[in-house]
C-alpha cells in the first residue's frame, strides 16, 4: 500500500482554508494551531480526511481558563491571551505517528463552539465534561448535559473564580469549635 | 458425630442471653458488598487469599442491604454519591453497624474540596473509623475486631 | 408500574430521556431498568440506565460522576511536586502510571532530564504495576462471570507485588514513588532479590490462570462473540489499550511514541482478531507475559545504567539529606523547593503513556508561577464507559456484566 507523503499541518490548512488559521505555535516540539472558532468543525473534518494528514484519533479535549482572579475572588483580567477560555483538541495520526493540537479561544460571556461529535463520536463525553466543569457550550451536541456533577449543581468548578471550597482542618486547638457545628448524621 | 464428638461430654453450658446473641452477631457479621474507591481494593485484598477475612465469619458479602449487618464505607463519598450511601444505610435492617474505612470516609482525607463529603459521619452514624490512605488489610481487620469488641459490650436492652 | 414512576426517582422526568432512549420506551413498550451505582459487578460506582426489550439491551445510558473527586482542581491549588500524591488516587489499580504521566508532563514543561537509571527503575515499576492491575482485572472479571477461584489466585500474586512496592515507597498501593526528575529514592538492597523470586514463579502462575479459564467451555461460551467492537468504531470512540488491541489495531504508545527508554526493550504487542470479550482477555494475559519479559530486561539493564535514581538539577530536585549539613547552597535549594517550589513557563504540554487500561494523557498548563494553571487527565476509563452504549447494543443483559468488565473500567480513573 502506498502511503502518501506527510504534509505539514500548518501549511496544508493555510492552503485549504486560509481564513481559519490564526496562529501557529511550537513549544517543546508540540505544534499548536490556533483556529477561528467558527471554522473549527470544518478544520477538524479537513484534518481527519485529507490524505497526508489523517488525524484519525482524538486523544483529548481540555479547556483552560485564562482569567486572573483576585485573592478575594472575582475576575480582574485575562492573562496574556486573546480571550478568557481556551479549548485544546489533541489529535493523533496513527499513520504518521504524530500529534497535533488545535486550539480555539472563546469569549468570557457565552463561550460557544461547534461540536466535534460528528467527526469523532468519542468527543461526546469529553465535550460534556468541559461543559460540566468549565461551562463551555458545544453547539449541536446531541446531549449537552452535565456528566460528572449532579444535574442541579450550581456553577462550573474548574473556572478559576470558582472556589476550591475547603473546610477548616481540625487541630487540637479548634476541634471543639468545629465539632459544635459539624452536621453529624442521626440514626 | 461431628461437633458433638469433638466436644466430648460437655453437658450443659449456661451463659447470659446477651453473650449468646452477641456471640452470634460477631461470629457471622455480613458486610454489604459495596466498594467506592481505592479502599475497596484493599478491602478486596482483605477478603482474598492472603488475609482471608472469612476467619472472622465474614466471607459472605451480601449485595443487598436488606441482608447485611455491616456497611464498610470504603473510599471517598462524593456529593453525588452521598444520597445513595444514606439510602443504602436506611435499607439495612437493625442492628447494623458502619465502619468508615480510610481517611476519605473518616474526614475527607486529602480531598478538602468542593466535590467530597468531609467525612461520611455527616450522612450516616459511624461506629469505627479506620485510618490510612488506604488502610492496610491488617488495619481493617483491627477495625473489625474493634467493632466486635463494641458489639460484645452491647446489651439486648439497647435494641429492644 | 408506570414508566414515569420507574425513572422518576433518578431522572427527574421522562422527558429528559427523550432522544436518548427509543420512542418505545416512552410508551412503555420496552422496559427501563436502573443498574447501579451500587451493584456488585459495576466495578465501583458506575450507574447504567438500561432500556431492555425482553432481555436484549436496546439502549445503555451510562451515568458517571459518583466518584468525581475534584482531583484536577485540587492539583491546581498545589505546587507541582505536591500534585503527585493526588494522581495516585485516580486510577487506583495502577497508581504508578498516573504518577508517570504527571511527572512526564512536568518534566516536559520545565525541560528536565531524567537519568538513565531512573528511567530503568520507572520502566520496571510500570510493568510491575501493569501486572498488578491486570491481576485485579482478571480476578474481578472472572468473579463477575462466576469463576471465584481465579480471584483468590490472582490476589495471591498481587500481594507479592504490593509487598515490593511497599519495600520501595513505604506504601502498598499509593506509593507516590515517581517524582519529577526521577524516583523518590534508590532501590532498597532486598528489592531485586525479591523481584527475582517473584519473576521465577510468575510465568507458571499465568499458565495456571489460563488452565482455569482459556479452554473452559463455560468461559468460552460467555466470552466469545460477545461485545464485539469493530476497529474503526473503536478508534472513533477513542477506545485505547487492550480494548483497542483486542480489535486488532496495533497501537501501543510504548512502541509508537516510546518514553522512558521503552525503545530499548524487546517485547511484543499482543493483538486480538475479533474484538470480543475473549480477545481482550487473551490480550491482557499475554501482556502480563510481555511485562514479565520487560522486567527481566530492565533488571539486566540496571547493572549498566548510568546516572543516579534522580536528576541532580537542584532547581527542581531537592538535595540529599546528607548534603544539608555541609553545603549552604544545598540548604538554600532545599528551602526554596519546599517553601515555594519551582516555576514553570506559561505554556501547555500534552503527554500520554500506555497505562494498563489504555492511553493516559496529561495536559498541563503552567502559569509562570509555581502552581499549574490547568491540569487535565485524559483517562482511558472515561472513554471506555462513553463507548459502552455502542458495544453493548443488541446483547443480552447478562452479557453486559462481561462487556463492562472486559473494558477494564475503573471509576476513579473515569471520574477523577
Amino acid at each position: 500500500m502506498d502511503i502518501p507523503k506527510a504534509l505539514d499541518p500548518a501549511e496544508a490548512i493555510q492552503k485549504a482554508l486560509p481564513d481559519a488559521l490564526q496562529d501557529v505555535k511550537t513549544f517543546r516540539g508540540e505544534t499548536t494551531l490556533v483556529i477561528v472558532p467558527a471554522q473549527l468543525v470544518k478544520v477538524a473534518q479537513f484534518f481527519r480526511d485529507t490524505a497526508g494528514l489523517v488525524y484519525n484519533y482524538l486523544s483529548d479535549i481540555s479547556a483552560v481558563d485564562y482569567a486572573e482572579v483576585s485573592p478575594v475572588g472575582g475576575v480582574i483580567g485575562i492573562s496574556g491571551r486573546p480571550d478568557r477560555f481556551g479549548v485544546s483538541y489533541h489529535l493523533y495520526s496513527m499513520l504518521y505517528n504524530r500529534r497535533l493540537r488545535l486550539k480555539v479561544f472563546l469569549p468570557e460571556d457565552d463561550p460557544q463552539v461547534g461540536t466535534l461529535t460528528d467527526v469523532w463520536p468519542g468527543a461526546n463525553w469529553l465535550e460534556r465534561e468541559i461543559y460540566d466543569l468549565m461551562g463551555v457550550t458545544f453547539v449541536g451536541h446531541p446531549n449537552m448535559k452535565r456528566v460528572l456533577l449532579p444535574d442541579d449543581w450550581d456553577g462550573h468548578p474548574h473556572r478559576r473564580d470558582y472556589p476550591l471550597g475547603y473546610e477548616t482542618v481540625q487541630f487540637s486547638f479548634n476541634v471543639d469549635e468545629i465539632l459544635k457545628h459539624k452536621p453529624f448524621a442521626k440514626e | 458425630m461431628g461437633v458433638t464428638s469433638k466436644l466430648g461430654n460437655l453437658g450443659v453450658v449456661t451463659t447470659t442471653l446477651d453473650a449468646a446473641i452477641n456471640w452470634g452477631r460477631t461470629g457471622a457479621m455480613w458486610p454489604l458488598l459495596f466498594g467506592l474507591a481505592c479502599c475497596a481494593i484493599e478491602y478486596m485484598s482483605t477478603q482474598a487469599s492472603n488475609y482471608d477475612l472469612s476467619r472472622f465469619g465474614m466471607e459472605l458479602n451480601r449485595a443487598t442491604p436488606r441482608q447485611a449487618d455491616l456497611l464498610i464505607v470504603s473510599g471517598r463519598v462524593t456529593r453525588k454519591m452521598a444520597p445513595v450511601v444514606r439510602q443504602l444505610y436506611d435499607q439495612m435492617a437493625t442492628p447494623n453497624w458502619v465502619i468508615a474505612m480510610g481517611d476519605c470516609a473518616s474526614c475527607g482525607g486529602v480531598y478538602n474540596n468542593y466535590a467530597v463529603v468531609q467525612g461520611v459521619d455527616e450522612i450516616v452514624p459511624v461506629d469505627v473509623y479506620v485510618a490510612g490512605c488506604p488502610p492496610r488489610p491488617e488495619q481493617l481487620l483491627d477495625g473489625i475486631m474493634m467493632l466486635h469488641e463494641k458489639v460484645r459490650r452491647e446489651t439486648i436492652k439497647d435494641w429492644a | 408500574m408506570a414508566v414515569a414512576e420507574q425513572v422518576s426517582k433518578w431522572e427527574g422526568s421522562i422527558d429528559d430521556l427523550r432522544g436518548l432512549v427509543s420512542e418505545r420506551a416512552l410508551t412503555g413498550e420496552t422496559m427501563l431498568l436502573n443498574m447501579g451505582p451500587h451493584h456488585p459487578s459495576t466495578h465501583g460506582v458506575l450507574r447504567l440506565l438500561l432500556e431492555l426489550d425482553g432481555e436484549e439491551i436496546v439502549t445503555c445510558l451510562p451515568d458517571v460522576g459518583y466518584l468525581h473527586t475534584g482531583i484536577e482542581k485540587t492539583i491546581e491549588s498545589k505546587r507541582y511536586e505536591q500534585g503527585v500524591p493526588l494522581t495516585d488516587r485516580m486510577d487506583y489499580l495502577s497508581p504508578m502510571s498516573n504518577n508517570m504521566a504527571f511527572c512526564m508532563a512536568i518534566e516536559k514543561l520545565v525541560d528536565l532530564d531524567v537519568p538513565e537509571r531512573a528511567q530503568v527503575i520507572r520502566v520496571m515499576l510500570l510493568e510491575m504495576s501493569r501486572i498488578a492491575s491486570h491481576l485485579v482485572w482478571l480476578g474481578t472479571h472472572a468473579l463477575d462471570l462466576g469463576a471465584m477461584s481465579v480471584f483468590l489466585y490472582a490476589f495471591r500474586e498481587r500481594e507479592r507485588i504490593l509487598t515490593m512496592f511497599e519495600m520501595l515507597s513505604g506504601q502498598r498501593m499509593m506509593g507516590s514513588y515517581f517524582r519529577p526528575g526521577g524516583v523518590w529514592r534508590d532501590l532498597t538492597p532486598d528489592f531485586l532479590p525479591t523481584l527475582e523470586g517473584f519473576l521465577d514463579i510468575f510465568l507458571a502462575k499465568v499458565d495456571d490462570y489460563e488452565l482455569l479459564l482459556t479452554n473452559n467451555p463455560i468461559w468460552i461460551d460467555r466470552t466469545q462473540g460477545i461485545g464485539t467492537i469493530e476497529p474503526d468504531q473503536a478508534l472513533a470512540w477513542g477506545v485505547s489499550g487492550p480494548g483497542l488491541r483486542g480489535s486488532g489495531v496495533n497501537w501501543d504508545i510504548r512502541k509508537a511514541m516510546p518514553y522512558s527508554g521503552y525503545e530499548q526493550y524487546d517485547f511484543e504487542v499482543p493483538l486480538g482478531e475479533h474484538g470480543d470479550v475473549f480477545d481482550r482477555y487473551i490480550v491482557r494475559i499475554h501482556e502480563m507475559r510481555e511485562s514479565h519479559k520487560i522486567i527481566r530486561q530492565a533488571i539486566k539493564k540496571l547493572e549498566t545504567a548510568k546516572g543516579s535514581f534522580r536528576s541532580d538539577d537542584r532547581k527542581f530536585v531537592p538535595p540529599p539529606r546528607s548534603a544539608l549539613g555541609q553545603s549552604m547552597e544545598a540548604v538554600i535549594h532545599h528551602f526554596k523547593l519546599w517553601t515555594e517550589g519551582f516555576p514553570a513557563p506559561d505554556e501547555e504540554v500534552f503527554v500520554s503513556i500506555e497505562s494498563p487500561r489504555g492511553e493516559i494523557g496529561c495536559y498541563l498548563h503552567g502559569d509562570g508561577g509555581t502552581k499549574p494553571r490547568r491540569v487535565h487527565f485524559k483517562t482511558p476509563s472515561f472513554m471506555h464507559i462513553s463507548s459502552l452504549p455502542v458495544i453493548t447494543k443488541g446483547y443480552m443483559l447478562a452479557d453486559l456484566v462481561a462487556i463492562a468488565s472486559s473494558m477494564d473500567v475503573v471509576l476513579g480513573d473515569c471520574d477523577r
